[in-house]
């Protein structure tokens, strides 16, 4: 029942945004500030009340009949990966609502009434525990995401919006292809049908790996979680499937570049963890432990996403973009964490999502403070902006020492676990995609030198300092990553089980 | 089944006779009332649209049986009555726009609402016919009725030549047609299609007749139910004659009649062409199943550059139709009451495209995407419920649209047919490209420091909720799904 209160709770504050005259501008921004605040009250208590001792989810709501003529239920819960991720997208909520404080010119109304629509459907799709309502909900988050790029984004914003929506359509036709296929095919047991079908996700991951049930046949999970794949594939963004993301990141105001990076990649990764390793290990198997060159391909993958992605950002002149990239890079290491299957790498998989949502949201965050100040992105048009701003400086630096990977804060955590686990596993790969983190410090060093050393160019004498509530936005984030620098398990026992259930069943083949 | 006699079956024929009184009764009333009070007479055709809505549920709850009427030439069973809810919603829908439509000739007024009585008669028939000869007289009641509505518009050209262009397409087909069932005729020996299809079997099995025979009469049957549901290669029609058509006949032409052409289809190949043995010698599920890949690809495809918003939504209604044969190829139930459940949802969110179409062409005076520039700032509710319209259209999550589209891709991956569900997938993606267009116009574009916004009656708002209500909220409700299905049980499946 709590869980089903946070996930509607933002859509309710839709509903009365909506009423709201369009005029009232600051009372609309306050009502969506509460209703966004009171699903992150709801996510701390649930982040605090978590059984922290076993695997099974928790809050469970439901099942109620939703769509009986196919089986569809009504049915969310939480386990230890959802309740970190939920806590994550609760928190960037607000913080996003106060980053657009501002900055959001015009149509207020719409665009708060959008934002709460995003996190409905971002907040569903977490808890969500039949598939069908897993899909719903992840094909919510599109719409909203469309508007909110297309007519708040910046020159080019018509063909961000529309090619982010075509991608992640396209991804989305062929997962509901694997959807509707898994679904036919619960509840034929040895070629005989038995009883109703079923979208329930903790039934279809029990059958799956049942003997003699169609779901547990080899080739069927191989081209079903080929499906599902590429789905969650274009939302991390993995590559070849990237190309969205970039274009998508420059033209986004800065708070929904935030949600994008924090939130939305987020969303593929989970959907992996969930769908592709939980359901299908058999397919999962063959991408990773099977022979030659497919049987290493998510790893590589991994590692096609850590390399390039850094390249990629070594070479931007845009701030954003730049940022953009590093997603890319970052997104990597999930992937190689994943791929290694163990306890180590999932583990740091996982943190690694939790800890790019948080670090990523405070560099698009930094990047749209400066952008507010001086109109533009380019990162040789700057110089010397540490004397200007020392605050400012600080927090970046702070922010880029976290993505790069510096130990004692919270990236470096993630991205040597991730990387420990796929040793043991792909031991070449592994040592190669450390040249991603050597490329990830220069490009984040080099843009700390370009941007607030050297002299000052004289244009920017006058740039005002970062001012109290966009540090509002960024404190929470700073104490997250310093906390999670030094304290990991602080998240980590919250998937603890989870992942030890999931490594069972993984290496149970 | 019970088959009554002429005498008999007038009481169960009573929604179509009232139908027929209200139509004459239209045209007294128009010769009475002056022409400034045109108005009268479409509230005179709703009252008979409710009364024939009230007789038809009637009539099915108290004769609950599928009963034959007329010595077998129309059956009256669930299937039928699902038909005849759907299309009186249309039509009562068609008259309300009508009202509210500027193009049209308030002179002319009388004839107009008429012949919409008269085109939903035509249609009754052509969802509940069982021979052969019915089949034909139905199908043209309705298409000789048609071309009179698309060339609706006197002093406009460009409505001339739709219906120029319509009547010769339509008599090329309905002639090629009806040479198909003579041809079916002189084979089977009777008319009746209940027995049609056990002849055939028996013929084909002693070799008195040819398969190629049959499936050259099946072929030209084809050509008139394809032409009614526009399906390739027979649309080619329907892009000039939905743009030069009056909007609200457009809208009830892409709706009603595609929904009767399917009505017809569904009985026509279901109940007649089902036996197994004729479809081992006549393949025509398969030939189907090409037809329904080509027009959903032509339709979007040819949809993608088209800059009027009347002929963008005749190429996505081509496209629909695609996707509804998907359904239709796949003799089971499921596909089926697929493509029923579809058409509801279809008839709600393409008529709210097409009202949407119809005020603004009233109030900014365009049918181009350019008329829709910076439309969410100059009538701002207008442009979501277009939003939701065109979205559901596109088949995304939550609208109703989606729902159909994944039931009707669910009844094709069960029959194994994985590439058509493939290619009816992409498709849908395709679609969202020019779908987006006319949102990117609405909303990312200005209208221009001239425009002023546009307000609109409560009215207006009233009867565009009946249609972005449904489209929200239909796929959430099981009552739909378990509708379209009881609808079906009366079709016979293999």
């Amino acid at each position: 029942m709590l869980l089903s209160l946070m996930i509607f709770i933002p859509l309710l504050g839709m509903i009365a945004v909506l009423l709201l005259p369009r005029e009232s501008e600051e009372l609309i921004k306050r009502v969506t500030l509460i209703f966004t605040l009171i699903p992150l009250a709801l996510a701390v208590y649930l982040f605090i009340t978590y059984d922290r001792s076993t695997a099974g989810t928790q809050y469970v709501h439901g099942p109620y009949h939703w769509i009986e003529a196919f089986n569809i239920q009504y049915h969310i819960g939480i386990d230890g990966l959802s309740v970190t991720l939920l806590l994550l997208t609760a928190l960037l909520g607000p913080i996003c609502v106060i980053a657009s404080w501002r900055n959001i010119e015009k149509g207020i109304k719409a665009y708060m009434a959008l934002f709460l629509l995003l996190e409905t459907g971002m907040l569903g799709f977490f808890a969500a525990l039949d598939l069908f309502l897993f899909y719903v909900f992840f094909e919510l988050t599109l719409l909203p995401m469309y508007f909110l790029i297309g007519i708040w984004g910046g020159p080019r914003r018509e063909y961000a919006a529309i090619k982010f929506f075509l991608y992640t359509l396209f991804g989305s036709v062929l997962m509901l292809v694997a959807m509707i296929a898994v679904y036919l095919n619960s509840n034929i047991v040895n070629g005989v049908a038995e009883g109703l079908r079923t979208f329930d996700i903790p039934t279809l991951i029990t059958l799956a790996s049942t003997e003699g049930h169609a779901l547990a046949n080899l080739d069927f999970q191989i081209w079903v979680f080929l499906g599902f794949f590429i789905g969650f594939a274009v939302k991390v963004p993995i590559f070849p499937f990237h190309t969205w993301l970039p274009d998508a990141h420059v033209e986004a105001p800065t708070a929904i570049s935030v949600i994008l990076a924090g939130v939305l990649l987020k969303m593929g990764t989970y959907g992996l963890v969930r769908v592709n390793m939980a359901m299908f290990p058999l397919g999962l198997d063959h991408f990773t432990n099977g022979v030659g060159f497919l049987g290493n391909s998510l790893a590589l993958l991994g590692f096609i996403n850590i390399v390039y992605g850094s390249f990629c950002a070594l070479a931007q002149t845009d701030f954003k973009k730049l940022v953009a990239y590093s997603s890319i890079g970052h997104m990597g290491f999930v992937i190689l964490g994943l791929a290694a299957g163990n306890d180590t790498g999932i583990t740091g998989a996982i943190l690694q999502m939790f800890n790019h949502g948080v670090i990523s949201a405070m560099l698009f965050l930094l990047v749209g403070v400066l952008y507010d100040r001086a109109h533009h992105r380019e990162i040789n048009g700057f110089g010397g902006l540490g004397t200007r701003m020392p605050i400012y400086t600080g927090i970046t630096t702070l922010a880029f020492m976290a993505s790069l990977g510096l130990p004692g804060l919270s990236g470096f955590v993630g991205e040597a676990l991730s990387l420990l686990g796929a040793y043991s596993e792909f031991k070449w790969l592994t040592i190669l995609s450390t040249i991603g983190i050597v490329v990830g410090a220069a490009y984040f060093l080099w843009t700390l030198q370009r941007v607030f050393l050297g002299t000052l160019n004289p244009k920017y004498e006058d740039l005002p300092e970062i001012n109290g509530r966009e540090i509002l936005t960024l404190v929470p984030l700073a104490i997250l990553t310093v906390l999670l620098g030094v304290w990991p398990n602080f998240a980590i026992d919250m998937f603890k089980e989870s992942v030890t259930n999931l490594v069972n069943v993984l290496q149970a083949i | 089944m019970q088959t009554l006699s002429n005498i008999d079956s007038l009481l169960h024929f009573s929604p179509e006779i009232l139908l027929v009184i209200f139509a004459a009764a239209v045209i007294i009333l128009d010769l009475i009332v002056k022409d400034d009070e045109s108005v009268a007479v479409a509230y005179l055709s709703l009252v008979g649209l409710g009364c024939v809505f009230a007789a038809v549920l009637i009539i099915h709850f108290s004769f609950r049986n599928p009963v034959s009427l007329f010595e077998g030439m129309i059956r009256l069973d669930e299937f039928s009555t699902f038909f005849k809810i759907l299309l009186l919603l249309a039509t009562a829908a068609t008259v309300l726009f009508s009202l509210r439509s500027e193009e049209l000739d308030a002179r002319l007024k009388g004839e107009y609402y008429a012949l919409l009585l008269a085109i939903t008669l035509g249609m009754f028939l052509m969802a509940s016919s069982t021979n052969l000869l019915m089949i034909f007289i139905s199908l043209e009641t309705v298409s000789l009725t048609s071309y009179i509505l698309a060339g609706f518009l006197t002093h406009s050209p460009r409505s001339s030549e739709a219906a120029f262009k319509y009547i010769t397409y339509g008599a090329v087909a309905s002639g090629t047609m009806l040479f198909g069932l003579s041809l079916l005729f002189g084979m089977a020996g009777t008319g009746d299609l209940t027995q049609i299809g056990g002849r055939l079997t028996e013929l084909l099995a002693s070799g008195e007749v040819a398969p190629l025979a049959v499936l050259i009469a099946i072929t030209f049957v084809l050509a008139g139910v394809g032409y009614k549901i526009a399906s390739v290669p027979f649309h080619m029609w329907s892009p000039d004659v939905y743009e030069g058509a009056p909007i609200p006949i457009t809208a009830f032409l892409s709706v009603a009649s595609k929904s009767a052409g399917f009505a017809l289809f569904i009985r026509f190949f279901y109940t007649g062409f089902g036996a197994t043995g004729l479809m081992e010698a006549v393949d025509w599920p398969f030939m189907l199943a090409i037809v329904s890949a080509l027009t959903m690809t032509v339709g979007n495809l040819a949809a993608l550059p088209q800059q009027n918003v009347k002929r963008l939504l005749a190429y996505s209604s081509i496209a629909h139709g695609g996707y509804l044969l998907m359904g239709g190829v796949l003799l089971t139930s499921e596909g089926v009451g697929a493509i029923l459940f579809y058409l509801l949802v279809y008839l709600f969110m393409n008529l709210g495209a097409f009202y949407v179409v119809i005020l603004v062409a009233n109030e900014i005076g365009s049918e181009t995407t350019d008329g829709y520039r910076g439309l969410s700032s100059r009538a701002p509710l207008v442009a979501w419920a277009m939003v939701i319209f065109l979205v559901s259209l596109a088949g995304i999550p939550p609208f109703a649209g989606f729902f159909g589209k994944w039931i009707l891709f669910t009844a094709v991956l069960e029959q194994g047919y994985y590439w058509l569900a493939l290619v009816g997938l992409l498709n849908s993606v395709i679609s969202l490209y020019y779908y987006a267009r006319i949102v990117k116009a609405m909303f990312f574009e200005d209208a221009g420091a001239e425009a002023a916004s546009v307000s609109f009656s409560t009215g207006t708002f009233a009867l565009l909720s009946v249609f972005v209500i449904p489209t929200i909220f239909i796929g959430f409700l099981n009552i739909f799904y378990t509708f379209s299905n009881i609808s079906v049980s009366v079709i016979p499946m293999q």
